[in-house]
């Protein structure tokens, strides 16, 4: 057998790490903790990205998730429950349904994935002067490529905000 | 290569070759010498903390017009190091129904995201830490860790005030992110890069003549960040006790208060590369990079003086104040200025380097005023709207 590599090491390490902490996720019983494990994943999963080379999504994927999502599920934890170390039972008992799914969807995916030649190649190094960022941002705004999209999300977004007003706004 | 030109280097390339010698893998080697030079960046970081909290203790006297410590060793230079041993050897207490794990990782968390800014920080041409292509933004995504640690130190603490401190915290933080993610797009549009060495590299000027609004605005939402009076409501010790970290004791307490001082610092060295040309300063960085961390570290001793500055200078504002002061003005003020600067970087690209620089500079002394004008008329009108049904009244006797 061929000696792994360190970056499959560390894959490993991260994947095992970012595994356990969304099982973590569903299992705990404490919901602040679970949203604090739900940091961690997300952290697990911004580490992989790194390991892509994919700079600019791992930093976005900790700015975003861990800076304003995370942060806003503990405060939806905090804010709506009467006791902040609510660690009653759990609301329905669907979750073995949710482990067939998400079982199924595992073997779905490796099952699509295995007629793809990248699934089992190594991938090849990025060749130097390659500016990533560059390329998405001009992608994001070029009429040839996703500017209909991201203008899309973003009309969307803004819908979102003026909704989020509306419901907040106190009429006199 | 000379020890003159690349110090760091040549000492890596030493040990490597002294590993290597003992007969270690040319790949551990260059990972544990990587690893040494890490722990070494953060011990000397840890060791000049020690004495920020001396420069700290120093400044605010003579803000005050006391003399700060002057009694261990000269100038009171030692004082820190007593701090240090009272903290050491205070009891460490742990709340009842505490959750241990979230408690003591908080602070552990909070001096984390400090020193993981500096693996971004280009101290010298030749030592560029980390040269991450999306440098600037690594900047919000270590604030974010910061914010977690606030809010895990707040609600372990099992204590209403520590709560409260970190619910405000939170929001200070959440909300000036955006202006200061939007002002940290200012040098990129100038440098054309998000990498901290490019931006560096593009400041012939210093992007402090071209963009002063983008600078003050990045000044502001960088104190507020950092939870520093005038936005230190977290601590609000009127009426929080202490905030967030009342419940913490002993060394613990000291890393959320290093960590706070580092931080202060790093912000000032950030506040220096992003506008005020980093380890640059007339060519004296090419001599040698002793001098271009030397000068860095000048500059960002300024900045933290600038921030010391501002916090024994202001009072502390009520949240609704710091709220309305963001929301409704310098974000969109930040916007604003974002359009401004991004319009007249398209208009002047191919204009030469001082009209460019004065159109800019105009741009932004403009859109200051505006918003300026803006803003006095909104109060005046606030003014009349509550000053006015008095009138009435005294006109009634």
């Amino acid at each position: 057998m061929k000696l792994m590599t360190a970056q499959q090491i560390i894959f490993l390490i991260v994947a095992a790490f970012t595994l356990g902490s969304a099982l973590m996720v569903v299992t705990t019983r404490n919901l602040v903790h679970a949203a604090l494990w739900l940091v961690s994943t997300l952290f697990g999963v911004a580490v992989i990205y790194a390991l892509l080379n994919a700079n600019f999504i791992a930093v976005v994927q900790v700015v975003i998730y861990i800076g304003a999502i995370a942060i806003l599920f503990i405060f939806a934890v905090m804010l709506t429950r009467r006791d902040m170390r609510d660690s009653g039972p759990q609301l329905n008992s669907n979750w073995w349904l949710g482990a067939i799914v998400a079982a199924l969807v595992f073997t779905g995916l490796v099952f699509l994935l295995q007629g793809w030649s990248g699934f089992t190649g190594t991938a090849a190094d990025l060749p130097s002067g390659f500016d990533p960022i560059g390329l998405l941002g001009e992608a994001l705004v070029s009429p040839e490529a996703y500017v209909l999209p991201f203008e899309v999300a973003s009309v969307l977004l803004l819908a979102a905000l003026v909704g989020a007003v509306y419901v907040a706004f106190n009429k006199k | 290569m000379s020890f003159w030109n690349d110090p760091l280097k040549v000492a890596a390339d030493w040990l490597e070759g002294v590993f290597t010698g003992w007969g270690m893998d040319a790949v551990f080697a260059h990972v544990l010498v990587a690893f040494i030079g890490v722990l070494l960046l953060i011990m000397i970081l840890m060791v000049v903390d020690i004495f920020l909290v001396w420069i700290e203790r120093k400044v605010v006297a003579r803000f005050q017009d006391r003399l700060g410590p002057n009694r261990v060793g000269p100038f009171g230079l030692f004082h820190p190091f007593a701090d240090i041993v009272k903290l050491i050897i205070k009891e460490d207490t742990t709340p009842g129904n505490a959750d241990k794990v979230v408690y003591n990782l908080a602070p552990i968390l909070s001096m984390m995201s400090v020193l993981i800014l500096w693996a971004v920080v280009p101290l010298a041409p030749v030592m560029l830490g980390t040269d991450l292509n999306v440098g600037v933004l690594f900047l919000i995504a270590a604030g974010a860790i910061g914010t977690l640690a606030i809010i895990m130190a707040g609600w372990a603490s099992n204590n209403k005030f520590a709560m409260i401190g970190g619910f405000r915290q939170v929001a200070v933080m959440v909300s000036f992110e955006i202006p200061m993610l939007t002002m940290l797009m200012i040098p990129v549009i100038f440098a054309g890069s998000m990498n901290i060495n490019d931006i560096i590299l593009g400041q012939n000027t210093w992007y402090f003549v071209i963009s002063p609004l983008g600078a003050l605005i990045f000044l502001i939402a960088a104190i507020a960040e950092l939870g520093r009076a005038p936005f230190d409501l977290a601590e609000g010790e009127s009426e929080l006790v202490s905030g967030f970290n009342i419940e913490y004791s002993g060394m613990k307490f000291g890393m959320f208060y290093a960590g706070e001082l580092l931080h202060a610092f790093t912000f000032g060295g950030f506040w220096a590369i992003l506008f005020f040309g980093g380890y640059r300063f007339f060519g004296l960085e090419q001599v040698s990079p002793i001098f271009a961390i030397l000068i860095l570290t000048f500059k960002a001793l300024l900045g933290y003086w600038v921030i010391m500055w501002v916090k024994y200078t202001m009072m502390r504002i009520r949240i609704d104040q710091m709220l309305a002061f963001n929301w409704k003005f310098l974000t969109p003020l930040a916007f604003a200025l974002l359009l401004v600067t991004a319009l007249m970087n398209a208009l002047l690209s191919s204009a030469p380097a001082w009209l460019f620089a004065l159109g800019m500079f105009l741009a932004n002394v403009v859109t200051g005023w505006v918003a300026l004008e803006i803003a006095r008329s909104a109060a005046k009108q606030e003014r009349e709207r509550i000053e006015g049904p008095k009138k009435a009244v005294e006109a009634h006797h």
